[in-house]
């Protein structure tokens, strides 16, 4: 669709001498059209969006009424919703904890591949599926019957604990099935590790470190510019998990795992609250950019940057 | 000495393999409880291999529900994940072709864009495109679904090609230029036949993706008939819809197929472009 200018010109164009007027064949306008579908995909689809929601943030609006404009009161409602206020606690302590579990598992899994044999692509392979296939809904569905009260988890245990009936274990549910899906990050991690030079090990073997601390001295600071981009974007997913949330707890019970993602969907789909939903959609971009400002921020003092 | 790291050899392996197991064990469960007889599922949940097999499952989970068999949402999962996917891939290698050979003023502007786009994900556009999408009188139908992926909006996309682009060596550019080459003849003739290997990486990432969308089916497509797999999948689990859970299992093993060959027959594919854009899949 965005690309069929530029096949129509190519086409007319070809034989004939380039016509020095064509914006196609100019070196000054040519970038614009190449990254034209661009432009307007991320006006159309990611602007207009934002800034109509924007106005609805500030209605009453039921999708099915026209809306009516009420001013702040969908934001001062947030300070008097305790659900909403539960599911911010949720989300954070979702993300908080899954990511950096999720990025230790893949960091110490990665250490143990890194030497070559001949399992190598047999143990990659297999601690990468889970991640290719982990947002979907089949195994959302089968980490739901897993976890039941009459699942796998319980009869391999023998016991009968309620895993997602219990306010206490339900999030954990969750928290596992992200932290399983610790294999991209593995993967990056792996190509990140390859590229240390071996002589840096071999130079502080020579002067007596031992693994421990070539891992804290060597491994560890060259790796955080790694760390630190999958922290920023993992973080971010973490707060916007949806899916799994959906189909195995829809939140319960008692809200202890009621995800920011799914409250504002029931809001706005479920209940019609839509321009409290899209109020609430605001307010998750300004934390995602207020999560990222602090990482940044937090970035000169722990991500090494030299060369090596 | 050298028995000594032998043996260390030895137990390390033994652990990575016993992690590997445990790791695919829940779905290696799923496997094989598709083929258990379904009232027998949960009473042996805690034993892997099926007492009795039986391919039941499949016959009754294929049958779908509501009048509508499931192969009916496995085409529509089709439809969608293809068209979508040729989109992204068509529109975004142009724009990162645009990136990665072209100066221009406001590009700086433009890439700061596409970054942002990366971190916009589509949880958060949730209710503003469906605000949005409701006015253009898109809802209810596949368009949310396809039209806008042809626009390059995921910048993982744009990303990747630009990055790879970025490593052909523009000599091949000029070079070609001189021979009377306009820039879309470049892109065409030289760019182009060079990615290929992106461009598989990219085409793999996003059927996978598009194939497991279930939010902006769940929000966009309202009539059984027009459900893609991942949608049908979240009603057979609903408890009421039906407790067969045995065809449920199965139906999901059979939701995985596309993924699980993909990933095994273009595995390198998948491991380089993780791993050279350093973002995650």
């Amino acid at each position: 669709m965005g690309n069929q200018q530029p096949v129509k010109t190519a086409a007319s164009a070809p034989a004939r001498k380039r016509k020095i007027g064509n914006p196609i064949n100019n070196e000054k306008t040519a970038g614009y059209i190449f990254t034209l579908p661009f432009t307007f995909g991320f006006l159309m689809f990611m602007v207009v969006p934002m800034a109509i929601s924007l106005y609805y943030a500030f209605c009453q609006y039921n999708i099915l009424q026209p809306p009516v404009f009420i001013g702040w009161d969908n934001f001062a409602k947030m300070g008097s919703d305790a659900i909403y206020q539960k599911s911010i606690g949720v989300t954070f302590y979702f993300a908080l904890v899954s990511t950096p579990l999720r990025l230790i598992f893949a960091l110490f899994v990665a250490m143990l591949l890194l030497e070559n044999n001949k399992l190598s692509g047999f143990y990659r392979a297999t601690y990468y599926l889970p991640s290719i296939i982990g947002g979907s809904v089949a195994v959302s569905v089968l980490w739901k019957r897993m976890w039941a009260t009459d699942g796998t988890i319980n009869r391999i245990l023998g016991i009968n604990f309620p895993w997602l009936g219990d306010t206490r274990t339900a999030i954990w549910v969750l928290i596992i099935l992200a932290v399983w899906q610790f294999g991209s990050s593995m993967l990056i991690f792996l190509s990140a590790l390859k590229q240390i030079p071996q002589s840096l090990y071999e130079a502080a073997m020579v002067d007596g470190a031992n693994g421990w601390k070539r891992f804290w001295k060597i491994t560890f600071p060259l790796l955080t510019p790694t760390i630190f981009f999958n922290l920023v974007m993992q973080l971010i997913n973490g707060f916007l998990a949806f899916t799994q949330c959906y189909i195995i707890t829809q939140g319960k019970p008692m809200y202890s795992t009621e995800f920011y993602t799914v409250y504002m969907y029931d809001q706005s789909f479920t209940y019609y609250n839509t321009g409290y939903g899209a109020a609430m959609a605001w307010v998750m971009v300004l934390i995602i950019s207020a999560v990222t400002a602090v990482l940044f921020a937090t970035k000169k003092f722990w991500v090494y940057d030299g060369g090596l | 000495m050298k028995k000594k790291s032998k043996t260390g050899f030895v137990i390390k392996n033994i652990f990575i393999f016993a992690f590997a197991i445990v790791m695919i064990y829940p779905l290696l469960w799923m496997l094989f409880s598709s083929f258990k007889p379904t009232n027998t599922i949960f009473a042996t949940a805690g034993q892997l291999i099926p007492t009795t097999w039986t391919t039941d499952n499949y016959v009754n989970g294929w049958k779908g529900f509501g009048g509508v068999g499931f192969g009916s949402f496995i085409r529509n999962s089709l439809v969608i994940a293809l068209t979508a996917t040729l989109g992204t891939i068509v529109s975004s290698a142009l724009v990162g072709y645009g990136f990665a050979r072209f100066e221009f003023k406001g590009k700086k502007v433009l890439f700061t864009a596409m970054l942002l786009s990366m971190m916009l994900p589509a949880q958060v556009l949730m209710i503003p495109q469906y605000l949005w999408y409701k006015q253009l009188g898109w809802v209810n139908s596949y368009i949310p679904l396809i039209v806008p992926y042809c626009f390059a909006i995921q910048g993982f996309f744009v990303y990747l090609f630009s990055n790879f682009i970025g490593g052909i060596p523009k000599d091949l550019d000029e070079a070609a230029k001189i021979d009377g080459c306009s820039y879309w003849q470049i892109f065409v003739r030289i760019i182009l036949p060079l990615m290929v290997p992106a461009l598989v990486t990219g085409t793999i990432f996003s059927f996978m993706w598009r194939w497991d969308d279930f939010l902006s089916a769940l929000m966009y497509v309202n009539k059984s008939a027009m459900y893609p797999v991942s949608l049908a999948l979240k009603l057979f689990s609903d408890p009421g819809t039906s407790s067969d859970y045995g065809a449920m299992f199965a139906m999901a093993c059979v939701s995985l197929i596309p993924s699980v060959v993909l990933f095994l027959t273009f595995q390198r594919y998948l491991v380089e472009g993780i791993s050279t854009s350093g973002l995650k899949g």
